[in-house]
C-alpha cells in the first residue's frame, strides 16, 4: 500500500501531500523535510528509489516537479512509477501540457485528480478514459450549482 | 436579515478567494509569513459569517495553508460544517480539507457519522463517491464501526464507481475494526467475479493486502485467483494477484510447483518490466519454498538469473537496482547460480549511484567463497581508498569485515593476512567503525591461537605508533577505539611480546591522556598487567636494572593517571602505583615478587555463549523485582543537567566519546551525588546554592579543536615500517590481477590429488584454527531458542486481521446495524443470505447454520455414506482443495475402494493409494467427469463432516493430529485390523458388561463433542436391548438432530481362531429427538464389541463437565433388566483439538500478546519418560506437537470456542518436568493443566 505521495518542486516546495496513513503533523513535517532534501540532493542519474526507515521511496522528476511516493517493503517500485506517471499524464490531460504552475492555482483539484485514481493508497481506476469521465463529470456538476449558487449568495435564491 | 446577507455579500466582493491567496503568497515572498497571518485573521473573521459560500471559500483557502505548513485543526468544527452542504461544490471541498487535516483521532470526527452515512447513501453518486474517498483518509476506528454496514451496501451498487471505492475502503474499515472482517468477507470475495474489471481488481488489490500480511487465512482462495490469473491482461491486477502468491507459497509448497509454469511462461512473453520483475520475484519465493528438488528447477532459477541480468545490464539506473535487489534474493539459496556473475556485481560497485554500489555490496557478502575472499576484500580495499563521502566508505569497511567474519570466519583460511586486513582498516580517516575494528582484532587474536603472536606484535607496532592513528581526524572518528584492543591484547597476552619494555613505554609515551576514558583505563590496566610479565622475567634473569628502569618509568607516569577525570582511569592508576610502590619496596629488601604479581592476571579466557548470561537459572528466594533499597524519590531524579557533570574532579579534556560510551562509575557517581545532596538537604547550616547563582564551568564545552594536538606532516608515509601490507599475501597466495600463480598452484595440486576438482572448497586448507565452540553455558540451560518473535510491531493493525476466514460465521457475527431502523435492518439480513446463496465455485462457502439448507445437504450426502466402506486419510482441506480446482483431473486419486463421490474430497492420498490409482486412472475418467458436475453444486462442507465423523471412527486419534497436510503411509493396514481406541478411559464395568469411552472435539465443523462408546460384552450370554439414558446438564447437551443418521461400527476383539475374521457392521440408528433414552438397536454376542457415537454441544469449555446416566441391558435368558450408573467426565482437554496447529499459527499466536492468560506446573519426580509424557499430552489432553526439539516440545490446541492453549514441555534429565501454559482464556488453561497434572499423577 502506498503510505503517502508528495510533490515538490526543485526548490524544495511542497506542492500537494497525500498521507494514506495516519501521523501526526510534526511527523509528517518531519518527514517530509528530510525526503525533500534527500531526493533534491541526489544526482540526475541516480536511481529513483530509496530504502528509507522501513519504507521504500520511489520518486520521479517532471521538468520543475518532483513527485515522490513511499510504499511497504512488499510493493513493486516499477508499479509505483506507472502510478506516478499516469498521474502526470492525468494531470496533462487535464490541464493541456500541465506546468507547475497550474498545479499551484488549481491544487483541489490536482488532489480532486489523485482521489480519483487512488483510494487509501491503493490504485483504485486503471483507465485514465474513466477517471477524466469522473473528473469531468463532477466539474459539470459543480458547473450546475454555481449560477443557482450566485443569486443564493445574494439573498435572491 | 436579508439587510446582513446583502451586506455580507459585498463585503464578500473583497474577500480573496483562494487564486488571490495563491498570488498574495508568490507576491509577498519576503514577507510570507507575516502575509500569512493576516490571511489567516481574514479567513477567521470569514468563517464567523453564515454565509456557506464564504465559509467554503475559507476552508479551501485553510487546505492550501495547511499544505504550507500551517495548523489548521482549530478550523475542525468549520470544516464539518462545509462538509455537511447540500451543494456539492462545497461538500467537495470539505471533504477535501478534511481529508487533508483529519485524522483517525481528531474529536470533532464523531459529529460526522450521521452525515457521512447521509453522504455515502446519497442518490448523487459523485456524494457517495467524496464521502468514500475521504473516509479512506480519515476513518476512525468509531468510524469504521458505525459505517461499516453503509459501506457494504455500497459494494452492491449498481455503480461500478461507487462499488470500486467501497472495496478499497473496506481494507481502511477492516484495519480500524478488524471484527467486520469476518461478516464482509464473503461479499468482498464475490467482487473478485465481479462484471467490471475496475471493481475486480480493487478486490484483488484488498485481499492481497489482507493476505500479505495473515496469508495463512486465505490459502484457499488461490484457486480463485489462480483462474484470475491465467484468465486476466490487466497488468495492475496481475501485479497485484502474483504478489498475493509470492506471500502464499511459502505455506503451501505444492501450490508454488503450480505457479512455476504460468509465472515462467509470463517471464519469457511480458514485455512490462514490472510484470517481469514481480513473476521474478514471485519465482524466487517460490524457489524458496520448495525444498525438494523438481525437474526445471534449475531452468526457472537459470532464466531468472539471466533476466535478472539483462536488467541489470540495462542502462535504466532503476531495472539495474531491482535487478540487484532481487539477485540478492536468489543468493540466499541458490549462490553458485548468482556467483556465476560476478564480474557483474564487481562492475556494478563502480556505478555512479550510490545506492547501486551498496546493492552490490549486499549481492557480495553472500557470493565470497575461500578462494575469492581474498580477491574481492582486496577490490573492495581499493575502492574505499578511491570512495569519495565517509559514509560510503564506513559501509565499505563494514562490509569488508562482515564478509570476513560472517560464519565464525567460514572463508578465512589466513589469519595473518586477515589481521593485516584489519591492521590496514585501521588507516582509514574519519570511519566510524573503530569499534567494529577493535572487536574483531581481540577476537581473532582470542580465538585464533596460531596467529596470536602475529596479532600481538602487530599490535604493539599500532600502540607504538598511535600518533599516527589517532591523528588530527580521528576526534570525529571512532578510530582509537583500536588502541583499545591493541593495549588489551599486548597486556594479556605480554608472554609474547617480543620487546615488553618498549611497548610498555609506548603506552606511557605520549598523548594518552586524551583517549576516551575508558581507553585510558584498559591502557592502565594493561601497564599493570605488562609490568608484572617484565617483572617475573627480570627476576629470573636477575636483571635488577630492568626492574628499577621499569619501575621508575611506571612511578613517573602513572600520576598522570591518578589525577585523571575519569574515574575508572582514576582508580585504577591509583591502584597500581600502590603495587608498584609496593613491589619497589619489596624489592629494596631483595624479595622476589615477581610470580606474586603474575599470579594477579593468571587464568584462561574462554568464550562465554552468546546468551549465557539470560540461561542462568535463577537462584531460589530471589526477587528481582523488589526493590533492595527503596526508590529514590522523583524529584532528585529532576537536577538539573550542570550539576551531573563532574561533581568530583574536573575533568582535563573533553572527548566527544565520553558521553557516548557507558561509564561504569556513572552510577557511583549518580549514588554519590544522591547520598551528599541528601546530606546537604538535612543540614541546616548549609548553604544551599541554586541552580542559577552558581553556574559552574562546563569543562564540556572545551573544543575538540582546542585540543593541543600535532599535525602530523601528511608527506610523510603513513605505513609504518614493520606493520604488514596487504601486498605480501596477494604475492604470497597467488592473488595478483594475472592469476598466472594462481593456475600453477591448481595445476600442482591437481597433479598431487589426481584430478582437477576448482570447485571444491575443500581443499584450500586453513592455515589457523578458530576457536568455534559455543562458548561455556550455565548448567543444565540449553542453547535453543525460546519462542520465536513476531517482528511486527505490537501496535501494527494486521495482527489483529490474522482470523481464520475459512470457520463459519455464527450468528452473531454480522456487522453492527442501526437499530432503530427495523425496516433497513431488516433488509440487510435478507440481502446477506442472498448473498449466501448464490452458488459459486469458490469452495469453501462461509457455513451458513440454515437448518433447512442442511437437510438437504444431508439427504444427498446419504447415498455418498451408504457406499462408503473406508476412508482414507484425508489432507488438510485448504490444499486439498487448491489442487482439486486447480488440476482435477491430474491431482485427484482414485482408489477402488474409495467411492466416487467421496472422493472428490478425498483429493490426495498417500503416495501408496497414487500408484495404485495410477492404473485405474484411466478407467475411472469418465466416472469423474460425472462426479465433477455433480459435485459442483453438492454441499461440500456436509460431505466432510461426515467424512470425518467416519474417520474417527477407524482411525487413531494421534493419526489424527498427522492430518494437517501430510499423510501416512500405513493408513491402510491400520483401517484393515482395527485396534482399540488407545486412549478411552473405563465408564462402566459390572460382570456382564464393560463400557469404555474416548472424546474428541470436532473443531471447526460443527464445535461439538463426539463420543465413542464402545461396549465390550463380558458375558457369556448374548446382551440385548441396550438402552442409554444420559439426561442433559445445564452446560452439556447431547444433539438430537432429527433424522440424523449415525454409523456404528462393531468389530470383535477376539483373536480370528475363536471368532473368525473382523467384522464390519454398519447398522443405523434413530435416537429419539426428544428423550433422553438413546437405544441401541443391536445385541452384543458374547464376546464381541460394538461401538456407539455421541455428540455434545457444551456451553462453557472453560471448565470441566460431568454427565451422569445409566445403561440398562437384558441378558438373554434373564427375564429382568440389568442398570448400571455411568458417569461421563469431559475434562477441558477433551474440547481441546490440536490438528490446525502449526508452527506459524503458533508463533503468530505468541507474539500476538493475545495469549494472556498464564500458568505452569512442575512435577520434579515424573517417573515417565519424555516421549510417554508426550504421548500422554497428546492423546489425553488433544493437543498437538507443534515442535520437538530434545527434551523439550510446545504444544497446541484450540477449544472448541476458539480459545488457544498454548503449553511448552520442558523434561530435564532428572525427571524433572515442567510445563508452561499460555492461553488465551485464563480458567481454561488453569483447568486444563490441573487436569493434565493429575493425569500424569495418577500414572505414577
Amino acid at each position: 500500500m502506498m503510505q503517502f505521495m508528495l510533490l515538490f518542486s526543485r526548490q524544495g516546495k511542497l506542492r500537494l501531500q497525500k498521507w494514506y496513513e495516519a501521523h501526526p503533523d510534526k511527523v509528517k513535517k518531519k518527514i517530509t523535510r528530510e525526503l525533500i532534501s534527500t531526493i533534491l540532493a541526489r544526482k540526475p542519474k541516480m536511481s529513483s528509489f530509496l530504502e528509507w526507515k522501513d519504507l521504500k521511496i520511489v520518486y520521479k522528476r517532471y521538468a520543475s516537479l518532483y513527485f515522490c511516493c513511499a510504499i511497504e517493503q512488499q510493493d513493486n517500485e516499477l508499479l509505483t512509477l506507472e502510478v506516478i506517471h499516469r498521474y502526470v499524464e492525468l494531470l496533462d490531460k487535464y490541464f493541456g501540457s500541465v506546468c507547475e504552475l497550474d498545479i499551484i492555482f488549481n491544487f483541489e483539484k490536482a488532489y480532486f485528480m489523485l482521489d480519483e485514481l487512488m483510494v487509501g493508497g491503493e490504485v483504485c481506476e486503471t483507465s485514465k478514459k474513466n477517471v477524466l469521465k469522473a473528473i469531468a463529470a463532477q466539474d459539470l456538476l459543480q458547473e450546475e450549482e454555481t449560477p443557482q449558487g450566485l443569486f443564493e449568495d445574494h439573498g435572491l435564491g | 436579515m436579508a439587510l446582513r446577507k446583502v451586506k455580507g455579500n459585498l463585503e464578500r466582493m473583497f474577500d480573496k478567494n483562494l487564486t488571490d491567496l495563491v498570488r498574495g503568497i508568490r507576491n509577498n515572498k519576503e514577507t510570507e509569513s507575516k502575509y500569512i497571518s493576516q490571511c489567516m485573521e481574514e479567513i477567521k473573521t470569514e468563517l464567523r459569517q453564515d454565509n456557506l459560500a464564504v465559509k467554503a471559500n475559507a476552508v479551501a483557502k485553510l487546505t492550501y495553508l495547511q499544505m504550507l505548513g500551517y495548523d489548521i485543526s482549530w478550523a475542525g468544527f468549520n470544516i464539518i460544517e462545509v462538509m455537511s452542504s447540500p451543494k456539492f461544490t462545497y461538500k467537495r471541498i470539505g471533504y477535501l480539507s478534511a481529508s487533508q487535516c483529519f485524522h483517525q483521532d481528531t474529536e470533532v470526527l464523531m459529529l460526522t457519522t450521521n452525515m457521512i452515512r447521509k453522504d455515502l447513501n446519497s442518490h448523487n453518486m459523485y456524494d457517495s463517491g467524496t464521502a468514500l474517498t475521504g473516509l479512506a483518509c480519515f476513518i476512525s476506528g468509531d468510524l469504521a464501526r458505525d459505517l461499516a454496514n453503509d459501506v457494504m451496501t455500497l459494494l452492491t451498487s449498481t455503480k461500478p464507481y461507487l462499488r470500486k471505492k467501497a472495496v478499497l475502503l473496506l481494507y481502511k474499515v477492516f484495519l480500524k475494526f478488524p471484527e467486520a472482517l469476518r461478516p464482509a468477507f464473503p461479499r468482498l470475495k464475490e467482487k473478485l467475479e465481479d462484471p467490471d474489471p475496475g471493481v475486480q481488481s480493487a478486490a484483488v488489490n484488498v485481499i492481497c493486502e489482507l493476505a500479505r500480511k495473515n496469508p495463512k487465512n486465505y490459502l484457499s482462495l488461490a484457486p480463485v485467483f489462480f483462474k484470475l490469473m491465467t484468465s486476466s491482461t490487466n497488468n495492475w491486477m496481475l501485479i497485484k494477484i502474483i504478489k498475493l502468491f509470492g506471500a502464499l507459497t511459502p505455506l503451501e509448497p505444492r501450490l508454488g510447483k503450480k505457479l512455476i509454469e504460468p509465472l515462467t511462461n509470463l517471464i519469457h512473453s511480458t514485455s512490462a518490466m514490472s510484470l517481469l520483475y514481480e513473476c521474478i520475484n514471485t519465482v524466487i519465493a517460490v524457489l524458496i519454498s520448495i525444498s525438494s528438488g523438481m525437474p526445471n528447477h534449475n531452468a526457472s532459477i537459470q532464466l531468472c538469473v539471466q533476466k535478472l541480468r539483462i536488467l541489470i545490464e540495462d542502462s535504466d539506473q532503476n531495472l539495474k537496482y531491482l535487478g540487484l535487489l532481487a539477485m540478492s534474493k536468489i543468493l540466499k539459496t541458490h549462490p553458485k547460480s548468482v556467483q556465476a556473475h560476478k564480474d557483474l556485481v564487481l562492475q556494478c560497485l563502480d556505478d555512479k549511484d550510490e545506492s547501486i554500489r551498496l546493492r552490490a555490496l549486499d549481492l557480495l557478502y553472500g557470493m565470497v567463497t575461500k578462494k575469492t575472499v581474498m580477491e574481492i576484500v582486496r577490490r573492495l580495499m581499493t575502492h574505499m581508498d578511491r570512495a569519495e563521502g565517509t559514509m560510503y566508505r564506513d559501509e565499505l569497511l563494514q562490509k569488508i569485515i562482515l564478509i570476513c567474519s560472517q560464519n565464525n570466519f567460514q572463508y578465512i583460511t589466513n589469519f595473518e593476512w586477515y589481521v593485516s586486513v584489519l591492521v590496514e582498516l585501521c588507516r582509514m580517516e574519519g570511519t566510524q567503525h573503530g569499534g567494529l575494528i577493535a572487536s574483531q582484532l581481540m577476537d581473532v587474536a582470542i580465538r585464533v591461537v596460531a596467529v596470536r603472536e602475529f596479532t600481538v606484535g602487530q599490535m604493539a607496532l599500532l600502540l607504538d605508533n598511535a600518533h599516527v592513528i589517532v591523528g588530527p581526524a580521528a576526534a570525529r572518528s571512532s578510530i582509537a577505539e583500536v588502541l583499545y584492543a591493541a593495549a588489551w591484547i599486548c597486556g594479556e597476552f605480554s608472554q609474547l611480546l617480543a620487546n615488553p619494555k618498549a611497548t610498555l613505554e609506548s603506552m606511557v609515551r605520549g598523548k594518552v591522556v586524551s583517549l576516551p576514558g575508558h581507553i585510558q583505563a584498559i591502557y592502565v590496566h594493561n601497564m599493570l598487567k605488562l609490568y608484572a610479565h617484565i617483572i617475573a622475567t627480570a627476576e629470573e634473569e636477575d636483571d635488577s636494572e630492568m626492574i628499577e628502569e621499569v619501575t621508575n618509568l611506571l612511578l613517573e607516569r602513572l600520576p598522570v593517571f591518578v589525577s585523571s577525570g575519569d574515574l575508572e582511569v582514576q582508580e585504577r592508576a591509583s591502584c597500581i602505583v600502590h603495587i608498584v610502590t609496593y613491589v619497589q619496596k619489596c624489592h629494596k629488601h631483595g624479595d622476589k615478587v615477581g610470580a606474586d604479581l603474575a599470579l594477579l592476571m593468571t587464568g584462561e579466557l574462554n568464550p562465554v555463549a552468546p546468551k549465557a548470561q539470560k540461561k542462568v537459572p535463577l537462584p531460589d528466594g530471589l526477587d528481582l523485582d523488589a526493590w533492595i533499597n527503596d526508590p529514590p524519590s522523583e524529584s532528585e531524579e529532576e537536577e538539573d543537567d550542570a550539576l551531573e557533570k563532574e561533581i568530583f574532579v574536573k575533568a582535563d579534556s573533553s572527548y566527544k566519546h565520553r558521553k557516548e560510551k557507558y561509564e561504569p562509575s556513572e552510577e557511583e557517581l549518580q549514588k554519590l551525588r544522591d547520598a551528599r545532596r541528601a546530606e546537604q538537604a538535612s543540614n541546616p547550616y548549609y548553604v544551599k546554592s541554586s541552580a542559577l547563582s552558581s553556574p559552574r564551568p562546563n569543562h564540556n564545552s572545551i573544543q575538540v579543536d582546542e585540543i593541543p594536538v600535532t599535525a602530523i606532516d601528511l608527506n610523510v608515509s603513513l605505513k609504518i615500517p614493520g606493520m604488514t601490507s596487504l601486498d605480501k599475501y596477494q604475492v604470497v597466495d597467488g592473488w595478483q590481477d594475472g592469476g598466472k600463480k594462481r593456475h600453477k598452484k591448481q595445476k600442482k595440486r591437481s597433479k598431487r590429488k589426481g584430478q582437477v576438482s576448482s570447485s571444491s572448497e575443500e581443499e584450500i586448507n586453513r592455515m589457523h584454527v578458530v576457536n568455534t565452540d559455543i562458548g561455556e553455558m550455565p548448567e543444565g540451560a540449553h542453547l535453543s531458542d525460546d519462542y520465536e518473535i513476531d517482528d511486527r510491531p505490537e501496535d501494527d493493525p494486521h495482527r489483529a486481521l490474522d482470523i481464520n476466514l475459512d470457520e463459519p460465521l455464527s450468528p452473531n457475527e454480522v456487522l453492527p446495524t442501526r437499530t432503530h431502523y427495523e425496516a433497513h435492518a431488516q433488509r440487510k439480513i435478507e440481502s446477506n443470505n442472498e448473498a449466501k446463496l448464490i452458488p459459486s465455485e469458490i469452495p469453501l462457502k462461509m457455513k451458513t447454520r440454515n437448518k433447512k439448507e442442511r437437510k438437504e445437504k444431508k439427504e444427498k450426502t446419504k447415498k455418498v455414506k451408504k457406499e462408503e466402506k473406508k476412508v482414507k486419510k484425508k489432507p488438510s482441506r485448504d490444499a486439498n482443495l487448491i489442487l482439486d480446482l486447480i488440476d482435477p483431473l491430474k491431482e485427484t486419486v482414485i482408489s477402488d475402494k474409495v467411492p466416487v463421490a467421496a472422493n472428490h474430497i478425498n483429493g490426495i492420498a498417500d503416495a501408496k493409494n497414487k500408484e495404485k490409482s495410477k492404473s485405474k486412472k484411466t478407467k475411472t475418467k469418465k466416472e469423474k467427469k460425472a462426479k465433477k458436475e455433480k459435485d459442483r453444486d453438492k454441499p461440500e462442507k456436509k460431505l466432510k463432516k461426515n467424512e470425518k465423523e467416519i474417520d474417527t471412527l477407524s482411525r487413531n486419534r494421534d493419526e489424527y493430529e498427522e492430518t494437517n497436510g501430510t499423510v501416512t503411509q500405513e493408513v491402510e493396514e491400520k483401517l484393515a485390523v482395527p485396534e482399540p481406541q488407545p486412549y478411552s478411559r473405563l465408564l462402566a464395568e459390572d460382570s456382564h458388561i464393560r463400557i469404555v469411552y474416548s472424546t474428541a472435539a470436532m473443531d471447526g465443523v460443527m464445535s461439538e463433542i463426539l463420543v465413542c462408546i464402545k461396549f465390550i460384552s463380558q458375558s457369556s450370554k448374548p446382551i440385548s436391548k441396550l438402552q442409554l439414558i444420559l439426561p442433559d446438564s445445564s452446560a452439556l447437551k447431547m444433539i438430537r438432530t432429527p433424522g440424523k443418521l449415525v454409523f456404528e461400527t462393531g468389530y470383535r476383539l477376539f483373536p480370528p481362531k475363536e471368532m473368525g475374521m473382523a467384522v464390519f457392521q454398519r447398522k443405523q440408528r434413530q435416537p429419539d429427538p426428544q428423550s433422553e433414552l438413546v437405544n441401541l438397536p443391536w445385541s452384543l454376542d458374547p464376546g464381541e464389541s460394538k461401538e456407539t457415537q455421541l455428540s455434545f454441544t457444551a456451553e462453557d469449555v472453560t471448565i470441566p463437565h460431568k454427565l451422569r446416566g445409566s445403561l440398562s441391558y437384558i441378558q438373554d435368558g434373564s427375564s429382568s433388566s440389568s442398570d448400571i450408573s455411568l458417569r461421563l467426565e469431559f475434562p477441558v482437554t477433551t474440547f481441546l483439538s490440536g490438528k490446525t496447529a502449526s508452527r506459524a499459527t503458533f508463533t503468530d499466536l505468541l507474539s500476538s500478546g493475545q495469549l494472556s492468560a498464564r500458568s505452569s506446573f512442575t512435577l520434579p519426580n515424573c517417573p515417565w519418560s519424555f516421549p510417554e509424557v508426550l504421548e500422554e499430552l497428546t492423546l489425553g489432553g488433544s493437543l498437538a506437537v507443534v515442535e520437538c526439539v530434545d527434551q523439550t516440545a510446545s504444544l497446541y490446541g484450540r477449544s472448541l470456542h476458539g480459545h488457544h492453549v498454548c503449553l511448552l514441555v520442558k523434561y530435564q534429565a532428572s525427571h524433572h518436568l515442567t510445563i508452561d501454559g499460555k492461553s488465551t482464556e485464563g480458567i481454561l488453561l488453569s483447568n486444563a493443566l490441573d487436569h493434565l497434572k493429575t493425569t500424569l499423577m495418577q500414572k505414577q
